[in-house]
Order: structure tokens, then sequence, then C-alpha cells
């Protein structure tokens, strides 16, 4: 397939006729080449998806292709290979909108990833819009790239940042939410899903409350693209932000959606080429949107990859792959409680597959390199999440994090491993 | 493929179950926090310097074995030593974990390091693992050259 075959309109969104839909983990796991390589002389048990997700052969091709076959940039030539990469990159937009679920493929932006997107907000519509005396509303739970560029911004403008809590089972404390919510709050910012508990917000309440008292809602949804299905139209967000990289594909691009509305109150955050409508030494004036946000060359390999990544989510049942990751990390749960001294943090009701755990006093990065001689994948240590872990009262955790390539046969080397740390720290 | 038991090895065990001068120090002379803030691992290093001489040494603070351990270890070998000693069992240290070409001590003193820190090569196995190995060291480092200054 060359860059220019590659359909201009997204894949439809469910089941196509005689678009076979797929559901099998383990057919599916054959899909990722990685799966295939041993660690140590194992089986990979790949079990840190939430730091970055595994990548199938159809996006490595992409990414490949572009550089084979094209590599030219985008929006600039007239030239045949320029045409076919702009019509590829223009492609991967109209994925992407139909991804997020969003009215137009002019509200995506490509950034570079979760961090840039939230830092474009941050800087653009945060600099332009909140001031001296506003208040911005963060969770406990945020990701530190949901945390840092509002405390950031906050000292800034001279703005005050607030934190709501979680309630003793790891969910969000709506009601405290409800009272640190003002006249005087200008931004909302929450994750959809958290990075260490898994918790998934009532981001649709959040966002109906915040607009009520007339503030702005960011979703990062930088764990909840790869497990829950997205409608940022129902979600009602002003911004929802994700990253390629956490959902099948490469890294060094994300996505920033806002509706045009939105993003026409926001100045341009990058200077450069591609973002301009005309440039004199008087002035310039700017692109509109997804342009103005879009300065110099973007990562076309990575946006292509991205694209292909959203193909495959597409050719995925979906709702049976969700349901299967419920019961897995069902499983998960119901094997990893038999382990003595284990206990895990966060029993919201409603969870994405991420368990945050300990295991009596033993350092998680104890645990992570015993379980990565096994062949075992995990991550340890804050998680970018310090004031999460701060609120917890813990240091660090271990994380084991699941994707629908996940089995039964990975939970089951999860908790041998688990056995043999136990013995070695007893 | 790394060998576990190299990296664990009962030494560094036992001080991490039972960490020696794991206390604060009253009377230091100096001191000094070391922060992995990749990890969030942090130890706070005391002092007590007299006449050039590190004379007694403690710690506190929450990591991983390989981490408490090596302060454990360290605080106990560098006790009595002369600061130029001290700094070449840094160097032999760092040397070890990070398996330098040459793990004689670089700056001539007679110094070695005591047998049981021997325990620490297997480190050198796992590169992710050589800055737990060494917090405690870079702290104590600081809060000598503290010393110096004040």
């Amino acid at each position: 397939m060359t860059l220019s075959s590659i359909p201009a309109q997204a894949v439809s969104r469910s089941a196509g006729a005689g678009l076979e839909l797929r559901s099998d983990a383990t057919q599916l796991r054959s899909d990722f080449p990685v799966l295939a390589r041993e660690v140590h002389g194992r089986r990979l048990v790949y079990l840190d998806n939430a730091a970055t997700s595994l990548k199938p052969q159809s996006v490595i091709d992409a990414v490949t292709e572009y550089y084979s076959e094209g590599s030219a940039n985008v929006h600039r030539g007239v030239h045949l290979l320029s045409q076919e990469a702009t019509t590829a990159y223009d492609a991967a937009r109209e994925k992407a909108r139909g991804f997020l679920g969003a009215a137009q493929a002019s509200e995506v932006i490509f950034a570079h990833g979760t961090t840039s997107a939230i830092n474009l907000v941050a800087r653009s519509w945060g600099d332009a819009h909140v001031g001296a005396g506003d208040e911005i509303l963060v969770t406990v739970m945020e990701h530190h790239s949901n945390f840092v560029p509002w405390q950031m911004l906050a000292q800034r403008v001279g703005a005050t940042l607030r934190v709501v809590p979680l309630d003793p089972t790891g969910a969000v404390d709506l009601g405290a939410y409800v009272r640190l919510l003002t006249a005087r709050t200008r931004l909302v910012a929450v994750s959809h899903a958290s990075n260490v508990l898994g918790t998934v917000a009532p981001v649709s309440e959040i966002v109906r409350l915040a607009h009520a008292k007339g503030a702005r809602v960011l979703v990062d949804g930088a764990q909840s693209a790869p497990h829950l299905p997205i409608d940022v139209r129902q979600l009602g967000c002003d911004w929802f932000v994700c990253s390629g990289h956490k959902m099948l594909g490469p890294t060094g691009v994300g996505l920033l959606y806002g509706p045009l509305e939105v993003l026409d109150e926001m100045p341009p955050y990058e200077g450069g080429g591609g973002m301009i409508g005309q440039v004199s030494l008087e002035g310039t004036s700017y692109a509109t949107a997804p342009s103005r946000f879009e300065a110099g060359t973007p990562p076309i390999a990575s946006v292509l990859g991205l694209g292909a990544a959203i193909d495959y989510w597409n050719g995925l049942d979906r709702p049976t792959v969700f349901e299967q990751e419920a019961n897995l990390m069902a499983y998960a749960e119901e094997r990893l409680t038999t382990v003595p001294g284990l206990r895990i943090a966060g029993h919201a009701a409603q969870r994405v597959s991420v368990i945050a755990f300990t295991l009596g006093d033993i350092h998680p990065h104890d645990i992570g390199t015993v379980l990565d001689t096994e062949g075992v994948a995990i991550r340890a240590g804050h998680h970018c999440a310090q004031p999460l872990m701060r609120f917890l009262g813990l240091q660090s955790t271990a994380r084991a994090s699941f994707s629908f390539y996940n089995t039964r046969d990975d939970v089951d080397a999860l908790v041998m491993g688990l056995a043999r740390v136990r013995r070695m720290f007893a | 493929m790394p060998d576990l038991d190299e990296l664990y090895q009962s030494v560094i065990l036992d001080h991490n179950k039972t960490p020696r001068n794991f206390r604060k120090m009253d009377g230091a002379t100096c001191e000094a926090e070391g922060r992995n803030p990749l990890c969030g691992d942090h130890f706070t290093i005391w002092l007590k310097v007299e006449d050039e001489v590190v004379t007694e040494a403690t710690f506190l603070g929450a990591g991983c074995a390989i981490s408490k351990a090596s302060a454990s270890l360290m605080t106990s070998a560098i006790k009595g030593k002369r600061r130029a000693e001290v700094q070449a069992l840094f160097e032999s240290f760092h040397g070890l974990v990070t398996r330098a070409p040459s793990d004689t001590t670089p700056s001539g003193t007679a110094v070695r390091l005591p047998p049981q820190m021997d325990a620490f090569r297997g480190v050198s196995e796992f590169p992710m693992r050589v800055k737990c190995a060494t917090l405690s060291w870079h702290a104590m480092r600081a809060a000598l050259d503290r010393a110096a200054r004040s």
C-alpha cells in the first residue's frame, strides 16, 4: 500500500458490512512482534501498559513505509511525494476525529503527547484567560503532567491551585469537588482514568458542574484512551488530550481535542512555519485551528503510525475486548489478594485495568528487579504522581497494568514471581 | 542473564533488614540529603567531622534494599577515615558498581573498601540500580563538602 492509497475517510467506528471485528486475545497477541521476544531467557510478560503500550505490526509498517516510500514534508511541496504525505497526514486527522467522536477534523490537533498538549493549553488558553485571584482545580490523583503545568500557570499569573481529594475507596470525592468549585474557578483539569489507582473519574458530571460555574474542563485521557470508549461530545469537555504511544501508536505524537469555539479563544503557543496566515515585517496573522497550533514540521511518521493504530482499534470488537480486559483485571485482583502481605491501593467502583500494590515492607524497586529476571515487566516507583503518593501515605508502589493482549498466563507469571520476591526478602 | 543472587547477596539482604547506623545524629557537624527524583527514594546522612577525620556517620530515610544496604555499609566504612581516604573509598565504590576498568584507588591512598562491600559487585549487571547503590555516597560527599566550606 502506498501512502496515497490510505483512505481519507476513517474506518467506521461500528462494525461495517463485511468487516470482521476481532477479539480473541491469543490471536491478537500475534500482531505484536515484541511479544515473541524473550527477556532473561523467559517469555516476556508485559504488564507495564500504563507506561506505554506495545505496537502492532501494522503500526510499525506504517512508520517504516513513510520513511521508505514517502518521507516528504506535509502542506508544503507541489511534488507527488509531498502530496501523498499531506493526504495521508490529513487522513490520520480524520481517523483521530472518528476515534474521539469529535464533530470536525479541524478540532483535532496533533501535539507531541499528553504532556505537550496540556502545556499548550496552559500556555495558550491559560495565560490569556486565567489571572490573579482566579482558581484552577485539579484532583490529587493527577499525573505530574496534569499537575505541574497548572501549578506553573498559577505561579505565573497569581492564580490559586486547589486540589480535590479522593474518597477512601480512591474515587474522586465529588462532594469536595462541589465545595471547591466556585465562581472564581476558571479551569478544572482532571484525569479520565488514574495511572496509579485506575480510578475512572465521573467526567460528564464534573464537566456539567464546572460549566454551570463558567469554568472550562480539560480531560487527561492518557490512560482512558486505550481502555474506554471515548466520545468527547458526550463527555462535553473543553479539551481532551491523549498520547499516541499509550494507545498502540508511536511515541512523539498525541491528540489535543477542543471544540472550535474553544480553540478560537486560544492564541498561538509556538510561532513558526505552518501556523501563519500572512507574515510581514509589521506583524503576522495566524492560521485557524488546527494549523495555528502545529508550528513547524510535525512528527509525520508518528502521526501516520497513530492513524494505523486507530485503524487497528477500529478492527477490534472493542466492547468484547474491554469486557475481557475487565475479566482479566478481576482475575488478577483475585489472584493477587492470595499473596500474603500484598495490599492493593484503590478500590474505586469504576477502574481501568491498572493495579498499584505494596508487598509488606519490600521496596517496589526490589520487587520490580526480581520480577524482571522472571521476564515480568512492571513499573515501580511514584508513577509521576507524588501528590497522590503523599495523599495515600505511600512512598512508592509496584504497578501492574494490563491491555487486551494480556492473558491469565501473564497474571499467573506475576503471582509466581511475587512468591519468589517474598522468599528472597523473607 | 544477570544473576539475581549476585545482586541480592546475603550481606545486602541483612543490611536491608537491619541497617546499621540507622538513626539521626545529635551533634553532627554536617548533614545532607540524597534524593532520587526518579523513584522518590531519599536518605539523610549525618557526619561528625573532627580534624578532617569522620568520627561518626549515621543515616535515616527510605529506599530499596540496594540503597539502604549501601548506606548502612558506607556509614560503617567511612568511620575513622580521613577526608582524602573517604574520597578514595567513594571512587573505589563507584568503580565497583559501574565496573570501571580498574578498582584501584585513583587518589593513590592505600585505603581499600572493606571486603563486605564486594557484595555490591553484582550491581554492575543491573545498570538501572547503580543510582540506588550510589545515592547515599553522593549525599555523604555533599555533606563533607559542606563541612569543608563551613
